[in-house]
Parts: structure tokens; C-alpha cells; sequence
């Protein structure tokens, strides 16, 4: 039927003929959506450690500062800035966004919806293409003149305006046409996951029937689309401050500095539920396979997620206490920020009620997600002193808020991810993760990772400023034991980042080496657990139907305690 | 194999899985709503930046056209009705019938865009450009970016009468090129509200 009109959709998957396709329409411009995963996950992979790397030179000097840091070098104060920016930019655009949306829609939203592929193929590799490209082009900016830029990755004006302030003078633009190009790429994948989740289900999938990862995704997609356009009407003002000489935010001629402000964090805020919700489903998915349960109040946990999307949308003046915006819009602010943890509470209790009473097995991905909820919850916590404006004008700009920060979003990115990849590794590959150094690489990343931030937290309610670069320059701001805080913190990230190198050698001698998946390992439910480990082409020989929820397990009066969503009664 | 929802679909859906819309006009829905959210942000940036200013327009900046832009504005409303005449005939089946309106939408829209250029041009000369004023700059940024989502609907609106042309117009093609112009008309009376009035 496809062969016979020229649609604008389909002609990406005719492949009736079956020869070898070639490596490049195989590995680079397949449309496969699980092909197109793996892109999107190893490209991510690579990003977060250049991220990594990033964050281990600036935590050295902070520790020992005006060390030759092994590996880089001196580190200047134009370097550095370059450093703390780009980390904080790759970490979240091309870490956080690409694994959790891109990569485990690409792979999930199809397989767990039991269709062939995306209903816009084509478009959805265009998608990664426009990604690719925005990573080399951000990275790029490392090597003209001036270097990377290095006006944080909130990019307030005048800093990122004007270069005199900046001091990169080209990187500066390039990060921001880097941004939107990533941006563009994530809307086009946005698109493409909203509609194949809405229109191209199996048939029997009701609404209540889609799997929570799936609705986390796709609400995640909703957010960033509606967040983002605001941003982009900034990125283009900013631009044509920067190239053309405008004067939108340079209040020497009339601009407002400020409207940056309110348009960035407009999106940026949003952004935080925008890489939460992914990993908030992929924590569902992972606690009822292993505690044997039945997801507690699914519907409620929906609506939540509904919710909170909404909610997020009008939090976004928290960031700007101290920017001079009015106190009582301060209040308005601090009340609805405070509000916003009412949702993710209740999120976090519905987990610990499905794990109540369930038969727990502590594989490695169900630890990551016990860990996520823990270590999610400080970050939520310390998140209230910070909404609340009273206590944010003392700690704004300190370490408090970037400790807070990193406990919201390394439990999103890494503990999320890696609970993520190593349940989904065997429908991937085909096979097993050694599960023993599973484990060591569990401990090795979060005993480390609460004595980086921990440590930071108190420096923060020391008064140590986030963006100061060498405190040896202001003896007065700093106690002898808030240097060894400050070295406690780097040699807790050495060790963390030492443990990666654990990872990745058992993720790719797993790939090839490790022992072989069966169909259904986990004795899991949905849909993608059905078809072959990893899947073919078109997933499934004959698309499979729906008869149930995902999430029937030890239903009583069945011999077996799982109940797969395409198994007639 | 065809990817399921994908099918291509005659001009009443038929083969379409019930309940569902198609899904060049969902992605566009989609889309769409991060459009306007780009003009919202546009919008409000616009608002805040002539609120802050001490005088507006700007003294010694010239005019902007408020009643050429306002015939220029019918002109733009025409070509969307002439568009939803053809949305009429083509979803009671009569191809044959919505050739005409979808070539009225086109060249209307055409004509508005070139009109357009043609103020643009008289602006410059008059003296106002992008950093000549925070008007110069507000104007060309918000409606700028409204003739680029304009240029870049004609072309798919001219591709879609490529199509019927030759047969193959399906209701997913339709309803995305149909739901994008429809944004480009419907959000330029607001811009005009705002921006030149």
C-alpha cells in the first residue's frame, strides 16, 4: 500500500527485500528508532564525559588552587569560567535531555506502545542529526579565538552581551546558536514522541493502559515545547544584541537586563520537570517489576505528573529574588514554589507505598532506583529553603544552591540513567550486565557522590560565593576548614569518576561478551519485553495487542506473578 | 510493512485507526503550540521594552504604515478564508472544487508578504532599522519573525498544491500545511494590535 503513493511518512521502512543493508544506512542514517536511540545514548555517553572531565579540572583548582592540573594544565580564570559554563551546559542539553528524553523515547516509546517505529522516521533522524551537529558546534567553541564561552550556562546579559564582559567574544554566539540548534532537534523529537504515543498505539491500549515511563515522556516532551518558545524569542534578542548591536537587554540604551532573566527562567525552570519526569517513570517501571506490585494509584500518579507540568509553569521567578523584582511578587512566587513540592511528595510516597508489603529483589537497576528516591528527596528538601524568598536572599549564589542543584539533578541524570540502562540493557544488547560489577559501580557512584555535595552544602551556609574562583585571593571570605571541605569534595568526584571507568568496562564487555538475554528476564509486563532481545527491525513479526495495564502483577489466582499486557485471557 | 498510523489515507480517513486524527495535523497541533508560545514570548518581550521606555514611538523615528498594514492585514485574513473554503470541499471529497480557493490562499498570502517587503524597504529609507530605536528593533524582530513563519507556510502551501495538482494531497499533508497557515493568519491580527497600534 505505501509503495504504491508517495506519502510524505512512510517510505522509510519498505524493506520487503532483505540484503545487508550498508554500515552507513545502518549505524548513521538508519531510521530506526532504535538505531536512532543508540545515537542519541552513545552520543551522551561521550558528552558526559567531556562534562565529567570538565568538573574534575574545575574541582581541582577549587581544591588546590593554581595546580597544574594533570591531564590540562593552569587553569586561568577565563578557562575556568569556560569550564563551570560548558559543564553545566553539556550536563543538562546534551547529558540529561539526550539520555533521558531522546534515548529511552526513541527506544521505549515504540516498543512500549507495540508499533513498528516513530510515525515520522525520517524526520526523527533529521532530529538526531540536528543534535550531532549542535554538539560538535558547542564543542567547537573551545577552539576559536577566546575560547568557549563563559558567562554561566544562565547566560544573564550584560555578561553574555557584551564581550568586554564575557572575555569570548566569538564563543559567546556560537554557545547560543549550539543551544538552539539543540533545541530545534528536541522539538522535532518532541513532536515525533507526542504523536506516535497518541495516535499509533496497539490496538487495545487505552489511555490508562500506556505504560508511566511512556506518559512521563511524552508529558516531558509537552512541557519543553510549550517552555521553550519564550527562550528562543530570548536566544534571538540576545543574538542580535551580541552580533548586530541591538540594545534588547543593555539598559545603557534603553533595555531591560532583566526580561532575559524572566524569558530564560520561564523555560528553565520547567526544564528541571522537563528531565525529572523521564527519570521519575523509569524509577516506576523498575519498583513495580521488582518489588512484584502493582503500581500504587496510577492514575493519581498521571494526574500528578499532569499537574505538576502545569505548576512548573509558574514557579520560574524563584531564581530572581535578589534581581530586584518586587517583594510581593516574591510572595506570589515563594507560595507557588512551595506548592510545587506538594506534587513530587506525593510522587515519592506513591513509590514507598507500591515497595510496601512487595517481594523487593535488589538487582543492580532496582538499587539505582531505591537511590534515586533517596537521594531525589534531599534534593527536593533543601529546594524549600530556596523557594522560600526569606531564606534565598542569604543563600543565593552559594554553594547551598549548587549542592541543591546537583541533588535534584544527578539523581535525575546519572542515578535515573544508569537505573534506566542497566534495566534495558539486556532488550538492548541481547545481553547481561555483570551484575557483581553492577553493583561496585552502584556503591563506587553514590557513597562519592553525597561527599562531593554534602561538604558543599555546608560551604555554602559558610558563605562560600559559586562563582568565585580562587578564594586565596580573599582571605577574609574563607576558614581554613572550608579549604579541606573544598578538598574533601574533590577527592570524594576523583573517586567517583575513577569508579566510571568501572562502568564503562563492564557496559561494553558486556555488549559483546556478557551472557545472553532471553526474551523476558525480568519477568516484566510491558510490551517490550514480548519481542525478541535486542529487536529486529520492525519489532515485532505481527504487531502484538493490548488486553490489560502494565502493571498486573501477582494477581491472585494466577500460577505466575506477572501478567504481560498482550496475553488474552 | 507500513508503519502503523502512517497509512497513507484517502480524503475521508478511511483506514485510519478510529478516534485518532491524522498525524501530519497532530505533529503540526503540536508544533503549533510551541509557536505560540515563541510569540507569546515575543509579545510580552515587546510589551515590557515599551512599557520601559520613556516616549513611544521613539521621537524623530518615523511612522509605521497603520492603514496600508491594515488592507494588507484583509488581504491576509482573505487568503485564510479562501483556505477554509478548501478545507470544506476537500474533506466533502470534491477535489476538483478546492483548486481554486487553495490557489486564492496562496497568492493572497504571496501578495501579503511581498506588501510586506515593500514597507520594509520604504522603513529603511525612512530611517528605521534594527538598531536605529528600540521600535526599529522590536519591529523588525517580531514581525520578522513573522514573515520567516510566513515564507516558510507558503512554500508548504505551495508544495501542497503541487500535490493536489498531481492526486496525491493526503489529509495528513492537508492538515499540517492547513493548521500552520491558519497560525500564520491568525496570530498576525494580534501582532498588528500589538506592534502597530
Amino acid at each position: 500500500m505505501a509503495e504504491s503513493i508517495p506519502s510524505d511518512a512512510t517510505p522509510a521502512h519498505d524493506d520487503h527485500h532483505h540484503e545487508e543493508p550498508s554500515f552507513a544506512s545502518k549505524y548513521i542514517f538508519s531510521t530506526d528508532h532504535k538505531m536512532i536511540a543508540m545515537q542519541y545514548m552513545f552520543t551522551g555517553m561521550a558528552m558526559a564525559l567531556i562534562g565529567g572531565f570538565m568538573a574534575y579540572v574545575f574541582r581541582m583548582q577549587l581544591a588546590f588552587p593554581g595546580i597544574d592540573v594533570p591531564g590540562y594544565g593552569l587553569v586561568t580564570p577565563a578557562n575556568y569560567n569556560s569550564l563551570v559554563t560548558n559543564h553545566g551546559t553539556i550536563m543538562i542539553f546534551w547529558v540529561a535531555m539526550p539520555v533521558l528524553i531522546a534515548a529511552f523515547g526513541n527506544f521505549l516509546i515504540p516498543l512500549m506502545c507495540g508499533c513498528d517505529d516513530m510515525v515520522f522516521p525520517r524526520i526523527n533522524r533529521l532530529s538526531y542529526q540536528i543534535f550531532l551537529l549542535s554538539a560538535i558546534v558547542l564543542l567547537g567553541s573551545f577552539f576559536v579565538q577566546g575560547g568557549g564561552f563563559g558567562g554561566a550556562w544562565t547566560a544573564y546579559p550584560p555578561l553574555s552581551a557584551k564581550a568586554e564582559y564575557s572575555l569570548t567574544p566569538l564563543g559567546s554566539s556560537i554557545w547560543l546558536i549550539a543551544v538552539a540548534l539543540e533545541f530545534v532537534a528536541f522539538l522535532l523529537g518532541g513532536i515525533n514522541f507526542v504523536t506516535t504515543a497518541m495516535n499509533a498505539r496497539a490496538p487495545g491500549m487505552k489511555l490508562y493502559d500506556i505504560p508511566m515511563v511512556v506518559w512521563m515522556i511524552v508529558i516531558a516532551s509537552i512541557l519543553f515545547m510549550v517552555s521553550v518558545g519564550p527562550l528562543i524569542a530570548g536566544a534571538i534578542m540576545l543574538l542580535f544584541d551580541q552580533v548586530l548591536g541591538t540594545a534588547f537587554y543593555d539598559p545603557d540604551r534603553g533595555g531591560d537586563p532583566i526580561l532575559w532573566q524572566h524569558l530564560f527562567w520561564f523555560f528553565g525552570h520547567p526544564e528541571v520537570y522537563v528531565v525529572l519526569l523521564p527519570a521519575v517513570g523509569i524509577t516506576a517501571e523498575i519498583i513495580t517489576v521488582f518489588s512484584r506490585k502493582k503500581l500504587f494509584a496510577y492514575k493519581t500518579v498521571l494526574h500528578t505528573a499532569i499537574g505538576t507540568g502545569v505548576l512548573s509553569f509558574t514557579v520560574w521567578a524563584h531564581h530572581q529574588f535578589i534581581a530586584g523584582i518586587d517583594p510581593r511578587m516574591a510572595h506570589v512566587f515563594t507560595l507557588t514554589t512551595l506548592l510545587i513540592s506538594i506534587p513530587i511528595a506525593e510522587m515519592m510516597f506513591v513509590y514507598i507505598a507500591t515497595l510496601y508489603g512487595g517481594s523487593i529483589r535488589l538487582t543492580t537497576p532496582m538499587l539505582w532506583a531505591l537511590a534515586f528516591i533517596g537521594e531525589f528527596l534531599i534534593g527536593g528538601v533543601t529546594g524549600i529553603f530556596l523557594g522560600a524568598s526569606g531564606s534565598d536572599i542569604y543563600l543565593h549564589d552559594t554553594y547551598f544552591v549548587l549542592a541543591h542543584f546537583h541533588y535534584t539533578f544527578y539523581p535525575i541524570a546519572i542515578i535515573g540513567t544508569m537505573a534506566g540502562v542497566t534495566f534495558w540493557f539486556p532488550k538492548m544488547f541481547g545481553r547481561h550486565m555483570n551484575e557483581n560489577l553492577g553493583k561496585i559501580h552502584f556503591w563506587g557512584s553514590i557513597i562519592p557522590f553525597n561527599f562531593i555535595f554534602i561538604p558543599l552544602f555546608v560551604l555554602g551556609l559558610g558563605g562560600q560565593h559559586r562563582r568565585v574562583f580562587d578564594y586565596t585571593n580573599f582571605p577574609d571570605l574563607s576558614l581554613p576548614w572550608m579549604q579541606e571541605f573544598r578538598v574533601i569534595a574533590t577527592v570524594a568526584l576523583l573517586v567517583m569518576l575513577g569508579f566510571q571507568i568501572l562502568f564503562l568496562y563492564n557496559f561494553f564487555q558486556s555488549i559483546f561478551k556478557g551472557r545472553k538475554a532471553e526474551r523476558n528476564p525480568w519477568n516484566s509486563n510491558t510490551l517490550e519485553w514480548t519481542t525478541e532481545s535486542p529487536p529486529p527491525h520492525g519489532n515485532w513479526p505481527e504487531l502484538p495487542t493490548v488486553y490489560r495495564g502494565p502493571y498486573e502483577y501477582s494477581v491472585p489466582g494466577r500460577d505466575k506473578d506477572y501478567w504481560p499486557q498482550n496475553e488474552p485471557v | 510493512m507500513t508503519i502503523r498510523g502512517t497509512e497513507p489515507l484517502g480524503p475521508a480517513g478511511e483506514g485510519r485507526r478510529p478516534g485518532t486524527i491524522p498525524n501530519g495535523l497532530f505533529g503540526m497541533l503540536v508544533f503549533v503550540m510551541t509557536e505560540i508560545m515563541l510569540f507569546a514570548g515575543l509579545i510580552s518581550a515587546f510589551v515590557i521594552g515599551r512599557a520601559a521606555a520613556p516616549a513611544w514611538p521613539p521621537p524623530g523615528q518615523p511612522r509605521l504604515p497603520v492603514e496600508a498594514t491594515a488592507v494588507n492585514t484583509l488581504v491576509l485574513l482573505a487568503s485564510g478564508a479562501a483556505l477554509i473554503l478548501a478545507h470544506r470541499h476537500f474533506h466533502q471529497g470534491e477535489r476538483a472544487r478546492m483548486r481554486r480557493p487553495m490557489q486564492f490562499a496562496l497568492g493572497l498570502g504571496a501578495f501579503f508578504v511581498l506588501f510586506q517587503g515593500y514597507e520594509w524597504v520604504r522603513l529603511i529609507a525612512q530611517g528605521l532599522t534594527l538598531t536605529s530605536s528600540a521600535l526599529g528593533s522590536y519591529f523588525y524582530l517580531v514581525v520578522g519573525m513573522h514573515a520567516i513563519h510566513a515564507l516558510c507556510a507558503l512554500v508548504l502551501l505551495g508544495y501542497a498544491n503541487l500535490r493536489l495538482q498531481r492526486g496525491f494531497l493526503t489529509d495528513s499533508l492537508f492538515g499540517a500545511v492547513e493548521t500552520l497557515w491558519l497560525f500564520v493568519v491568525g496570530v498576525w491580527p494580534v501582532l498588528y494590535w500589538v506592534v502597530y497600534l
